[in-house]
């Protein structure tokens, strides 16, 4: 037979969204924040981002083609770890800071543990807070030709004031992507519009972070406070970007809030009473880690049956 | 008001443009017609013709065989040219019986009847298994064991499923446009079986033309309803239906009588009318010939057991080569290898997809999105069924209620990573099916 046909069992027909689709969305979603990182901190800002993504990206296609795997390293998903890497590191950090980051990041923890979908905690963050953890001192210092002093979260640690203007414009110390808030609410309206991410995981980490403030905080219902709170750190990027991640977040809808909840209060518990002025990341990590037992937790009702 | 749906589904791009327009159009078979002894759910029947035998339009040529059987009828006049087993839609060969049209269709002369209001409830159900009536919109379960419920009382709403979620398909569609009073007419019949019920049209909001054609011709009859539904794929599911019409859930052991409903599909109404009315038998059925391969996609009332491959030539022949041939809908249908098989009671479409259309990807691995759960309209994990089934794992599919899939496809539609899941779980439902474990 010339014109052979495709025989094949049903469905016949695809819809459009691919996995690389969905990672060259997540990027343009996250270049308000990086655009803004390369104005508010200079051209060093995108040196971090170029070294981040070409390692992490090299990387997975060097461990593809030696381990004799399938090469998925086109997919954008490593594009996405190391632009999200870049983004939380601060400016003035040596260049091989990234280099070893994503490398831990996209190595380690992404394809020792089976490549894509088979994480168990969230690259990006995992190579963050190695990085945090090896070189604190590159890692903690903030300083810059723009910045100087305490970050604004810092100096709410310390129990000074922030202009809350400043902190959702963005124009403050801090880590490359972390400072706009507008920006970073800007992706995220992007993420929700192409229907990437839905509300249920951001919604409860906000929520309940939100709460716990309101409670444990000392300060009730402040607004000024919250918004500082809110918008300082990398608590916007990391609750709109990294706690929405697909691999490691719960598959059901149930666990997803569950998920959420569990990120808003372990970031206010670290946040309140951790030595750490940052402990979002750390939060979400520990969720990651939780997220198989979350899954089972919350198996969905079928249609038509009993619980 | 939002109109009345369910959770999950999906919004395939629809393609009904085709065909849409196209006036159902008679077709007259050229070749020889070839019936299948098993056009349904149930026993197949039992042929009572010889060969060399002449038969005409409307002649029992195989006869039901039990309760859960219909009788199987010429649709055509001419001669019996051979009784052998022949290749259908699924694959298999299965015993056919094979008549040379002779361009006559004379008709099997019908004797003098009571008009069906005279009948008894019990005569008009057997008169609907005479005429041998299926389900025709895909599962073909005889329609008399549907209406033969045990407790007609309890039957509060009887669903006409006018939703034809499937991408392409305007049979129904042109049914209710040109003929919506023989709809309302069907209808009357079944409800004067269930005196407590009420008889709902369910219909897609993106069906304006038959929502109003519809509701012209039952505005007299007080006991039905046309109740628009939000169009979403699988909206024409029984069980979507049903919870969409009343709020009520079914599951996959359940029967739509349990939930008080009883769901019939447009031409199984049309072919109930035509059986009660006139006593006309089920010998043809409304085909959606189309496709992007095709010249003239069109509608044709096709008697059953002619060759898929005459209704290519019908609809002008191909515009482009075609990649693939479904018989039925993108979503459902059953791909063929060979277009030598003839159109049987539930043969709603023939598509013919060019190689665009029937796209091929390559899966690759879960990124654990989440999509195929939010397309899932039983509320299942597809993700996780899917990687079950490849690797055997029984009990824990059944745990994960593997076993209500539907088999809608929703999940492979959406999913990213172009991963087969609705293949893979189908695989093992058929398996734990065969060993009888539900």
């Amino acid at each position: 037979m010339e014109n052979r046909m495709n025989v094949s069992v049903s469905p016949h027909i695809r819809g459009t969204m691919s996995t690389s689709n969905i990672m060259r969305l997540v990027v343009l979603a996250l270049l308000p924040a990086a655009g803004f990182g390369i104005y508010n901190f200079g051209i060093r800002a995108l040196y971090h981002m170029l070294v981040c993504i070409v390692t992490c990206v090299l990387t997975e296609f060097t461990f593809e083609a030696f381990a004799d795997r399938p090469v998925a390293a086109g997919d954008f998903s490593s594009v996405v770890t190391g632009l999200l890497l870049a983004m939380s590191l601060p400016v003035n950090a040596p260049l091989w800071i990234g280099f070893a980051g994503s490398l831990f990041a996209v190595l380690v923890v992404k394809m020792f543990f089976g490549g894509i979908g088979q994480n168990i905690v969230n690259p990006a963050l995992a190579g963050r807070c190695f990085l945090l953890i090896s070189f604190a001192k590159h890692m903690t210092n903030f300083t810059c030709d723009a910045y100087t002093g305490p970050t604004p979260l810092e100096a709410l640690k310390l129990g000074e004031e922030v202009d809350p203007l400043f902190l959702i414009m963005g124009s403050t110390g801090g880590s490359i992507g972390e400072t706009s808030a507008v920006a970073i609410l800007i992706g995220a309206i992007l993420l929700l519009a192409f229907g990437i991410i839905n509300l249920r995981i951001p919604a409860s980490c906000f929520l309940v972070f939100t709460g716990m403030l309101i409670f444990l905080g000392g300060r009730g219902f402040d607004d000024i406070y919250l918004v500082q709170e809110l918008c300082s750190g990398g608590l916007m990027l990391a609750f709109w970007f990294m706690a929405t991640d697909y691999t490691t977040s719960p598959i059901t809808k149930r666990g997803q809030v569950l998920y959420g909840a569990l990120i808003g209060v372990l970031a206010a518990l670290f946040r309140l009473y951790g030595s750490a002025s940052e402990g979002v990341s750390y939060a979400i990590l520990l969720a990651n880690l939780l997220t198989p037992i979350i899954e089972k937790m919350t198996i969905p009702r079928a249609f038509g049956r009993r619980r | 008001m939002a109109h009345s749906t369910f959770k999950g589904g999906i919004h395939p791009h629809k393609r009904k443009r085709f065909t849409r327009e196209k006036p159902i159009r008679e077709y007259y078979p050229k070749g020889e017609l070839v019936y299948p002894v098993s056009q349904h759910i149930g026993g197949p029947a039992v042929p009572v013709v010889k060969v060399g035998d002449r038969v005409l339009k409307g002649q029992v040529i195989a006869k039901a065989d039990g309760y859960i059987s219909v009788p199987i009828h010429a649709s055509v006049s001419g001669t019996v040219k051979a009784i052998e087993p022949r290749l259908t839609v699924s694959g298999n060969k299965v015993l056919s019986i094979v008549v040379e049209n002779d361009n006559q269709y004379e008709r099997m002369p019908i004797e003098p009847f009571q008009p069906w209001q005279e009948l008894e409830p019990g005569e008009r159900i057997l008169q609907i298994q005479k005429a041998g009536v299926v389900g025709m919109g895909g599962a073909g379960f005889p329609t008399h064991v549907k209406l033969a419920v045990k407790n007609p009382k309890k039957i509060r709403a009887v669903i006409v499923n006018c939703s034809e979620c499937e991408p392409y398909l305007t049979s129904d569609y042109r049914r209710m446009v040109e003929n919506p009073e023989w709809l309302v007419m069907g209808l009357k019949m079944i409800l004067s079986l269930f005196e407590r019920a009420v008889g709902i049209f369910a219909i897609e909001d993106s069906k304006r033309d038959a929502i109003t054609a519809l509701q012209l011709a039952s505005g007299k009859e007080s006991r039905m309803e046309v109740k628009v539904l939000e169009t979403k794929y699988p909206q024409g599911s029984e069980r979507m239906l049903i919870y969409a019409c009343t709020g009520k859930e079914i599951n996959s052991s359940m029967l739509p009588a349990d939930a008080g409903c009883i769901v019939h599909n447009v031409d199984t109404v049309c072919a109930i009318y035509q059986a009660l009315a006139f006593r006309r038998p089920l010998t043809e059925r409304v085909v959606t010939v189309t496709g992007k391969a095709l010249v003239n996609p069109c509608n044709f009332n096709v008697p059953i057991g002619t060759s898929f491959a005459e209704l290519i030539d019908a609809a002008g022949g191909y515009l482009v080569e075609p990649k693939k041939y479904v018989s039925g809908g993108p979503m459902m249908g059953i791909s063929l290898f060979d277009l030598n098989v003839p159109v049987v009671k539930t043969s709603s479409a023939l598509l013919c997809m060019t190689k665009d259309d029937a796209a091929r990807f390559r899966p690759c691995a879960c990124i654990r999105c989440g999509s195929c759960v939010e397309a899932c309209p039983e509320g299942l994990i597809p993700a996780k069924l899917a990687d079950l089934a490849e690797h055997f794992q029984e009990e824990q599919f059944r745990d994960l209620y593997g076993m209500e899939c539907l088999e809608c496809g929703s999940c492979s539609f959406v999913c990213p990573a172009r991963r087969h899941l609705t293949q893979s779980i189908r695989a093992m439902r058929r398996s734990l099916l065969a060993k009888g474990k539900r």
